[in-house]
């Protein structure tokens, strides 16, 4: 445990100089083809605010907030897009191409015969998966402002919640596809993916649920990211937002550990 | 036109191979996967600049040692240092002195030939404007300049091959550790892997290869040990081997019959030992024409004769048996 730990506290420069080179990896790998599915990230929580946001916004005069204000359903639902784009942008690094370069091209075996150890690959992928997620949600939060479903100045603070969001999911995901097996059960972590994004108090409050179910919704990863950003981009939330922080903060800290340990089980053999 | 001479490790010119400090030292080295003893206590000890080979057959242990040394494999037992320090703790500054070519090739596929270099060369840290100079040298040291941006996907099974041993040299490294370098590449290929691993060698730079080649290791080592069930069988230089566990000549003879069992018989008391194959027999003796003619006076005549020099194979074959193991 100590020679595990103590080394990495130690040696931040250097760490910070691998995990740099993992992401100066990626930035070589991205050619034209990937481009295409960098701008469906984006283009689908768009496409989900507009449909639901506006179109089912039409019909409901609009909904009210905790604190008891009412705001229009697409202003309600637009901080709840952002948080699952960053969730998604996310999780389609660290899960797919994670399991990809894990397991398929062994890119790692041939990286951890250099100075480079799991952690910081671990590290490394992640900061590349939010260089990505953080484009999501910049563009997504400029859409967000032109659309006047916030302000300029929420927008900002909106950025760093989201950004953390993103975080906590890439690497709850990469934890998780350290036990995946094959390619099949990825269907299983997608299913699990869209359960969230129905139900995390996305396009429903969760306060109507009943209070079982609501209690159980309210400890997901997607509903305290919704709850963060909602608080952030509308307001309303009070002193919570503190504690959707320090969750986020806990859920990256616990993935990343989980992932970095199963990838040091698993090539250092 | 020298030019490729200065590509690798240009300081270490000139350095004296003494008997300095062992560069890996392992004593009583263990490795077991669960109830499985891969290897089973070697001590070995490879000394600067020399080009030390672990031959065995498949399933010997070579490819687990040369996990362990490469520090990428927490030994189970034993001890071992390399270049004086414990693979466990100090992992990652052991690795930025070594260069390792694994058994299995793991170019990244993403990447084109020269950025595969250069990439790697980032994750030990060298600066960008020296990883593109020394990726442009040593595409040049292994004859790849021309397919700098190709993909690695079409590459011949050779050129990958050329291609993971250029990218163990990104860090001009002092070992450079090869798990069968040349399995698997038809014989041009071969020959250009070994023409450039001596060079490597004549630059000073100590190597350390695992082979079921006996040409390959007679060609590159200058010390080896045999491994067999995780253990190693014997040691010393190429030649040492032969001494030891051979004799000077053998003679190879072919019996026209069904059996080559029945004329063995006939042969005792000629040479050190006879082996009986299925499709001749082997006899190991100083000399094989002196021999030869002790064969013809007893009335027996093969239908095929050769004398042949022993080899590194006989020795192999004698102490690791010949029977098939995977």
């Amino acid at each position: 445990m100590v020679t595990l730990v103590l080394p990495r506290l130690l040696d931040t420069a250097g760490t910070t100089r691998r995990s740099a080179s993992m992401v100066e990896r990626n930035v070589a790998a991205l050619k034209s083809v990937y481009w295409l599915l960098l701008i469906s990230g984006f283009v689908e929580p768009v496409l989900y605010l507009l449909s639901i946001g506006f179109g089912v916004g039409r019909l409901i005069d609009g909904i009210a907030l905790p604190d008891g204000r009412v705001v229009e359903y697409a202003v309600f639902v637009a901080p709840a897009m952002l948080a699952a784009s960053a969730m998604t942008g996310a999780l389609a690094e660290t899960t797919f191409n994670f399991f990809g370069k894990f397991k398929y091209q062994k890119l790692y075996d041939g990286i951890i015969a250099t100075p480079v150890r799991p952690f910081e690959i671990a590290l490394g992928e992640l900061s590349w998966a939010m260089v990505r997620g953080s484009a999501y949600s910049a563009a997504f939060l400029a859409v967000m402002v032109t659309m006047g479903l916030t302000t300029g100045g929420r927008a900002l603070l909106a950025f760093p919640a989201a950004v953390l969001t993103g975080f906590a999911f890439g690497s709850a995901g990469m934890a998780l596809s350290t036990f995946m097996r094959s390619w099949q059960d990825f269907d299983l972590m997608a299913s699990a993916q869209f359960t969230l994004f129905l139900f995390s108090g996305t396009f429903i409050p969760a306060e109507v649920y009943p209070a079982a179910l609501r209690w159980l919704v309210e400890v997901t990863p997607l509903y305290r990211s919704v709850h963060l950003l909602r608080d952030v981009c509308v307001g309303g939330g009070g002193w919570w937002g503190l504690a959707d922080v320090l969750y986020l903060l806990a859920l990256t800290a616990l993935g990343l550990t989980v992932a970095s340990r199963r990838m040091v089980g698993l090539l250092y053999r | 036109m020298s030019k490729c001479l200065v590509v690798v490790g240009g300081h270490r010119y000139g350095r004296p191979v003494t008997s300095a400090a062992p560069l890996i030292r392992a004593r009583g080295l263990v490795k077991r996967f669960g109830d499985f003893t891969a290897v089973d206590g070697i001590d070995v000890e490879v000394r600067p600049g020399e080009a030390f080979g672990f031959l065995g057959p498949n399933g010997a242990g070579k490819s687990s040692t040369m996990r362990m040394i490469g520090c990428i494999s927490p030994p189970s037992g034993g001890e071992l240092r390399i270049l004086g320090m414990d693979p466990v703790r100090d992992g990652p500054a052991i690795r930025a002195r070594l260069g390792v070519c694994p058994q299995l090739d793991n170019l990244d596929p993403e990447l084109t030939v020269q950025e595969n270099l250069t990439t790697y060369a980032r994750y030990f840290g060298v600066p960008r404007s020296t990883a593109r100079r020394r990726a442009a040298e040593l595409l040049d040291f292994v004859q790849l300049t021309e397919r700098a941006d190709s993909r690695v996907e079409p590459l011949s099974g050779g050129m990958k091959r050329r291609l993971t041993i250029a990218r163990a040299l990104v860090n001009e490294p002092e070992i450079v550790l090869l798990d069968e370098p040349t399995t698997g590449l038809d014989p041009q290929a071969r020959h250009l892997v070994w023409e450039r691993l001596f060079r490597l060698k004549q630059q000073g730079v100590t190597l350390v290869l695992t082979t079921h080649y006996m040409d390959e290791a007679e060609q590159l080592c200058d010390r080896l040990v045999v491994m067999d069930g995780g253990r190693i069988v014997a040691e010393g230089s190429p030649r040492a081997l032969i001494e030891q566990h051979s004799t000077r000549e053998v003679l190879e003879l072919r019996f026209a019959a069904e059996s080559q069992e029945a004329f063995a018989g006939k042969l005792d008391g000629l040479g050190e030992r006879v082996e009986v194959l299925p499709d001749r027999v082997l006899l190991y003796v100083t000399d094989g024409d002196a021999a030869l003619a002790q064969v013809e006076a007893r009335g027996l005549t093969p239908a095929a004769v050769l004398v042949r020099r022993s080899s590194l194979e006989d020795v192999f074959l004698h102490l690791t048996g010949r029977t098939l193991v995977d």
